[in-house]
């Protein structure tokens, strides 16, 4: 197999809360790899450790209150970007790896134009003209396919829609042609119809662009549709990680379960529910206590003693090559304590 | 006084009205222009600013004499105002319209110079101090706090008093180096909360530094009280040099400014009052008008407003 573009081991984000009632483990020992070309789904619910564990990549976690453990590791290239000097890193940020926010009615600068911003990256990184910087500008705009590149170019963000804006955060990220696109949310904040298209396009554009992506959703649908693996996460760790097929036709872990039960299904007839849309009960745990044990047994229909007292490493659930499917769950040990089938 | 006085006089006039019309129709195609508009005082403040900053430019055009001219010391001492001597003269025959219009040169030029340098120094300790946080914020807050606590007035005194002869320049940066202590303060409040922002988040994650993310990101969006303030500043700082000319240390003699204007009229003020009443008039109507200007570009710019 070919060298991981991108290697996260044991990444432990951690928060100081402000009346000193503890650490926030916001993240607590994630690990991953993203193959270069690859697009990765990094699953959880809200409040899990997503947006932290890919804020942590590119060291944007506010300092304090928040901080990144010694003896986490992410490398990226065979460089460990937690060591890097400050302007090796401005150096990688936007140019190598390169970021797409949740909120695109918030997350441009509104006294700026949108060409201006689109072509930032490429003035910070390569000393673009202003001549040169728009008409890059302009050709980013019809890659990301806004029509009337060259008049939108000189619109401020609050001319454009939602749809558009989101298409204009994509247009940033991507003018230096990163390699990888850490994409957070990128759909959420905007209409179905309107999601479906910029899905789309960020898949034609990796595929023209060969970058890797890092799409970061509480959406299963959408990892359904453009992953190629997925990471579930749960309470800062790393409960299942598989190829996406594989995770979908056989999803180990009961959250990961949970999560697909949850999830309204347009094929089933309106007769055959029993009852009300599934729901995984309880929420997620303060960050600041996390249960002893596994970190989701209160939750778990399955859990018994063990549970409660031993946390589970990441198994390994023997599927295709060693490391393609792990899960942390004990059920893996002890399937007959699976309740109801199986 | 000539028909070419006259002449002048209405062209300053047409300028200035000019200016507001041209204000109006700028103003007309955006939100926050036209609340600015909705201001009753809007108006009429731009007119005043225009006039004197007008007859300031084109000085050697409008004065029908030279400001420090005695013309005849004899026979036109503390002439009464005439269609000769719009204003009159004073103790030594100089024309008061004439001084009038050099003087506002020096304090209009006075205080936006000053509160040029004010607003550069406290936007850039405001920005430091609100950006970085921790112990820089902690380090220029405190030397604000301290700024703050000393009357200006007093610190200005001691200053002029170590020199002899202050000259302009080093007036001018004496009193903006000891004005921007609230701008900072302003600056630093609006800094922390536009840090906060998204966009701010998504410029660091391109790559941009630090100078690049605060000079770029974050000062172009604190600018509204910024402006506001210095609006009003220039208010205070005429006052102030006036006050420091009027206890005759502020502009030196015979450079007409309007605060050493009054001085000198003052001790005339039974017999010639016109020598300290047009001065005193002229800094009313200026820092009146730079007052409301500033009030609606207040409520022009207030974020709060926009959705209005």
């Amino acid at each position: 197999m070919t060298e991981p573009l991108l290697r996260v081991r044991d990444l432990k984000t951690y928060f100081v809360t402000e009346q000193g009632s503890g650490t926030a483990r916001a993240v607590d020992g994630v690990s991953f790899e993203l193959y270069p070309g690859e697009t990765l789904g990094l699953v959880g619910e809200s409040g899990c450790g997503k947006t932290v564990t890919s804020l942590s990549i590119l060291r944007l976690i506010p300092e304090p209150p928040g901080h990144i453990r010694p003896g986490s590791f992410i490398e990226f290239e065979g460089r460990n970007l937690l060591t890097v000097a400050p302007n090796e890193l401005r150096a990688i940020r936007g140019n190598q790896i390169a970021m797409i926010f949740q909120e695109p009615m918030t997350s441009l600068n509104p006294v700026f134009t949108v060409g201006y911003q689109i072509a930032e990256a490429a003035i910070v990184h390569q000393g673009l003209s202003r001549r040169a910087a728009r008409n890059r500008a302009i050709a980013m705009l019809k890659l990301v396919g806004i029509p009337d590149a060259d008049e939108r170019v000189d619109h401020y963000p609050h001319q454009m829609s939602g749809g558009m804006r989101q298409r204009v955060m994509i247009a940033m990220a991507l003018v230096c042609h990163p390699k990888l696109l850490i994409a957070d949310e990128p759909t959420t904040a905007l209409d179905v119809t309107i999601q479906a298209q910029i899905l789309e396009l960020l898949e034609a554009l990796q595929a023209e662009l060969g970058m890797a992506i890092m799409l970061i959703t509480h959406d299963l649908g959408v990892v359904a549709g453009t992953a190629d693996r997925v990471v579930v996460m749960y309470a800062g760790q790393v409960v299942e990680q598989a190829p996406t097929t594989e995770l979908f036709a056989r999803p180990l872990h009961p959250y990961t379960e949970g999560l697909m039960a949850s999830v309204p299904r347009i094929d089933t007839r309106v007769s055959q529910v029993r009852g009300r849309l599934h729901s995984i009960p309880g929420q997620v745990p303060a960050a600041t206590a996390w249960p002893p044990g596994c970190r989701f047994h209160p939750r778990c229909p399955h859990a018994w003693d063990r549970c409660a007292q031993e946390e589970p490493p990441l198994l390994d659930a023997g599927a295709g090559e060693p490391g393609a499917h792990t899960v942390r769950c004990w059920l893996l040990t002890e399937p007959q304590r699976r309740k109801g089938g199986a | 006084m000539s028909v070419w006085t006259w002449l002048a006089l209405a062209g300053a006039v047409a300028v200035a009205l000019l200016a507001v019309e041209e204000a109006q129709r700028a103003a007309r195609t955006s939100g926050a222009g036209r609340r600015f508009l909705r201001h009753p005082t809007a108006a009429p403040g731009v007119f005043i600013l225009a006039f004197f900053a007008t007859i300031a430019v084109a000085a050697p055009l409008v004065a029908p004499y030279e400001p420090s001219r005695q013309l005849d010391i004899v026979h036109l001492q503390n002439h009464a105002p005439s269609l000769r001597f719009l204003l009159g003269t004073d103790l030594y025959s100089r024309d008061v319209w004439s001084r009038l219009i050099y003087g506002a040169r020096v304090s209009l030029g006075i205080g936006t110079l000053a509160v040029l340098i004010a607003v550069t120094v406290g936007a850039g300790v405001g920005a430091i101090a609100g950006y970085f946080r921790r112990w820089a914020d902690a380090n220029l807050m405190r030397l604000v706090d301290v700024g703050l606590a000393m009357p200006r007035i007093f610190v200005l005194l001691i200053a002029v008093a170590l020199w002899e002869r202050v000259s302009l320049a080093v007036l001018v940066l004496l009193i903006g180096l000891t004005g921007w202590f609230g701008t900072s303060r302003l600056v630093r409040a609006e800094v922390l909360s536009v840090r906060e922002r998204e966009f701010v988040a998504a410029a660091r994650a391109l790559g941009a530094g630090p100078a690049r993310v605060i000079f770029r990101h974050v000062l172009p969006n604190a600018s509204a009280p910024v402006i506001v303030s210095a609006a009003l500043g220039i208010g205070n700082v005429m006052l102030l040099e006036a006050g420091l000319s009027f206890l005759g240390l502020g502009v030196p003699s015979p450079a007409p400014s309007w605060g050493s204007m009054i001085f000198d009229g003052s001790q005339l003020i039974a017999a010639a009052p016109w020598t300290a009443i047009f001065p005193g008039v002229a800094i009313a109507l200026v820092v009146m008008a730079l007052n409301a200007v500033a009030d609606a570009l207040r409520d022009a710019l207030d974020p709060r407003k926009e959705a209005a």
